[in-house]
């Protein structure tokens, strides 16, 4: 298990002061990524896809 | 009210349990195991029934029983499993109490009561509505009510798991980014909440509808919103089993990801495409346009496709260049032929992802495209291909984790070690026959859910070739092989936990955690910190893994080709 748990508690002068990248940035903000993860299916998928279904003409 | 800040360190792996995380792990996987349990039984009924010559049960139990095992299968047992593989990558892993314990019982039980509530409403036998449960065939209202209260509880389950992560991060018990293994959860959790919250936008409704309080519910509208849910419930799995080839890659190898970059990034490609294959399910339904369809399956789903590749590389390759840090440096093979295929954990793992990439993964591609899925919709090729996925990628990745956590969680010796050995070979192997013949019985166009595929006694009869009886004859024989893997699995689990030896640790103690972080007894080992420079040959550090990759790739393009040519002789042009 001790490389799927390489992180350890460690002094906050051993992190290191480089600019965090901002794909870095994105990708450890787990709210924002479930944000994006909720919203692209919702739209590309659901509310597309729902809009279709309402156009179709209803017969008469 | 005063917070649980006890630790356990496993005396053999180094990992840290909160007190009441290990608890909720524990019962999350042991739910999960009962609900593995009754579907196999049903499973069982099942092959019986669609092996022609066997033909076992009724028309009326025939659809129960299918019912229950869809349900119990694809969503209670995989369920509980993520449930406790979120905690378990949340706490343990980031040596991080587990945020609001009451809120994760809370989430339990109302997993099981839901879980419950909707198995006895279909054995009291008015709600044989298949795992889809397609509008407008109506099931009892305890039906729905079971899975809304059980897709509740997961809800929960999924928000403690983010809320931990916000613990660990404001304890500082990690720097930097979460470790991949992690990252991976994350990914599954957030796939989970657009599935539950797509859940509850249908089921909400349908559940007023069978009381009367909604007049109708409309057909193309329930299956366009249901797949949202039952599909992507598919792709928190795909999540959740990458995310256990990590980890057992790291716990039997100590194997380091060949690029935390690609690996990340793969899964974010998970999180912005995976959910949107739902819509290869109404390829063939009228008033979706093909835009909508072509969109949904092809241009967005091959970039989720991309991802399980990029995993279906680098797990392999990872343990490829691990091993050859070890010296298993010679030749192309060496690194595999010299694994640990004795170890149920690494066999476990390797038959899961071959078996998903070759039979799942192609297959799932080949239906994904809107004129080729014409030749197999609704066919037994479908239930062939998610068996491909759900069952040897998903489910027997999740077996081999089970035998890490038997010892390390349980704190039981692992009974009946030999049996263990073989347990992945005769389950994967079976369920790879299965899936294959499955896929071949459908390719035939042998009907994916109906009773009967002799149509006997019905005015509009067809005839399938003798290939197709013998397709679902060998289906049977290798569904029954997997059904001992499977048995082989609940008597090795079951009985470790309930009747294994303890594994006694001298002087062992919870402890407290000081400022939220696990105490430590010694530092975890890592077995190396950067990949050598003197392995591989050619200038590829896992030239093995490429050409197990262009072999695949080789696989994959025959095989969608061979479908096209399929398709042209399905409909003659001249």
């Amino acid at each position: 298990m001790a490389n799927a748990n390489t992180t350890s508690p460690i002094a906050e002068d051993d992190i290191p002061d480089e600019p965090i990248p901002a794909m870095q940035q994105l990708l450890d903000n787990p709210f924002l990524l479930l944000f994006i993860g909720i919203a692209m299916p919702t739209v590309l998928y659901i509310i597309w896809g729902v809009m279709e279904i309402v156009g179709i003409p209803i017969a008469k | 009210m005063a917070v649980n800040r006890m630790f356990r360190i496993c005396p053999s792996t180094g990992l840290s349990y909160h007190e009441p995380a290990e608890k909720l792990i524990r019962w999350n996987a042991v739910a999960g195991v009962v609900s593995l349990l009754v579907g196999g039984i049903l499973a069982l009924l099942i092959i019986l029934t669609r092996w022609q010559a066997v033909h076992l049960l009724p028309p009326d139990w025939f659809y129960l029983v299918l019912t229950v095992h869809g349900l119990d299968m694809l969503v209670f047992w995989i369920i509980f499993f993520e449930i406790a593989v979120l905690y378990f990558c949340a706490s343990t892993l980031l040596r991080c109490r587990l945020a609001a314990p009451r809120w994760a019982w809370t989430a339990f039980v109302l997993m099981v009561a839901g879980a419950l509530i909707n198995n006895y409403s279909v054995f009291r036998g008015d709600s044989s509505v298949m795992f889809t449960s397609y509008a407008p065939m109506g099931a009892h209202p305890t039906f729905y009510l079971g899975l809304i209260l059980f897709a509740v509880g997961a809800l929960i389950g999924c928000f403690v798991f983010f809320g931990t992560l916000v613990l660990a991060k404001n304890e500082k018990t990690y720097r930097g980014s979460v470790p991949l293994v992690t990252f991976g959860a994350v990914t599954a959790a957030i796939i989970a909440v657009f599935t539950i919250a797509s859940g509850a936008i249908i089921l909400i409704p349908t559940f007023l509808w069978s009381v009367g309080l909604v007049d109708h519910i409309d057909s193309l509208m329930y299956r366009t919103v249901w797949w949202a849910f039952g599909h992507s419930a598919q792709q928190v799995n795909v999540a959740a089993h990458v995310s256990v080839w990590y980890a057992i890659a790291a716990i039997v190898f100590n194997a380091k990801p060949m690029s935390e970059k690609v690996s990340r990034t793969a899964f974010l490609l998970y999180i912005l495409f995976l959910q949107l294959a739902s819509a290869h399910h109404l390829l063939a339904d009228p008033g979706l346009t093909s835009n909508w369809k072509i969109f949904n399956t092809s241009y967005a789903m091959y970039l989720a496709v991309l991802a399980s590749m990029v995993h279906g590389l680098t797990v392999p390759g990872s343990i490829e260049v691990a091993q050859r840090e070890k010296g298993f440096n010679n030749g192309l093979f060496e690194w595999l032929r010299r694994a640990p295929w004795g170890n149920p954990c690494f066999s476990a793992l390797f038959i899961s992802l071959i078996g998903f990439g070759f039979l799942g993964g192609i297959s799932g591609v080949m239906m994904g495209t809107e004129q080729l899925n014409l030749i197999i919709h609704n066919t037994i090729y479908v239930p062939g291909h998610f068996h491909a996925t759900v069952v040897i990628g998903t489910t027997l990745a999740f077996m081999g984790l089970t035998y890490f956590l038997i010892p390390t969680l349980f704190r039981r010796e692992l009974m009946f070690p030999g049996l263990a050995k073989w347990q992945p070979y005769v389950f994967g192997l079976g369920m790879c026959g299965f899936s294959l013949f499955m896929m071949g019985a459908g390719t035939l166009g042998v009907p994916r859910r109906h009773w009967d595929m002799s149509f006997a006694g019905n005015p509009l009869g067809y005839e399938f070739p003798g290939m197709a009886y013998l397709m679902m004859a060998l289906m049977a024989i290798c569904g029954l092989a997997a059904i001992v893997g499977g048995a082989m699995y609940l008597l090795i689990t079951v009985g470790s936990v309930f009747l294994g030896k303890k594994i006694e640790t001298p002087g062992f103690a919870y402890v407290r955690a000081k400022d939220g972080v696990a105490p430590t007894t010694r530092p975890v080992e890592v077995a190396f910190e950067t990949h050598g420079t003197n392995i591989g040959t050619a200038g590829f550090a896992a030239p093995g893994t490429f050409v197990l990759a262009m072999v695949f790739l080789v696989a994959f393009v025959l095989y969608y080709f061979v479908n096209w040519k399929y398709l042209s002789t399905v409909w003659p042009l001249s």
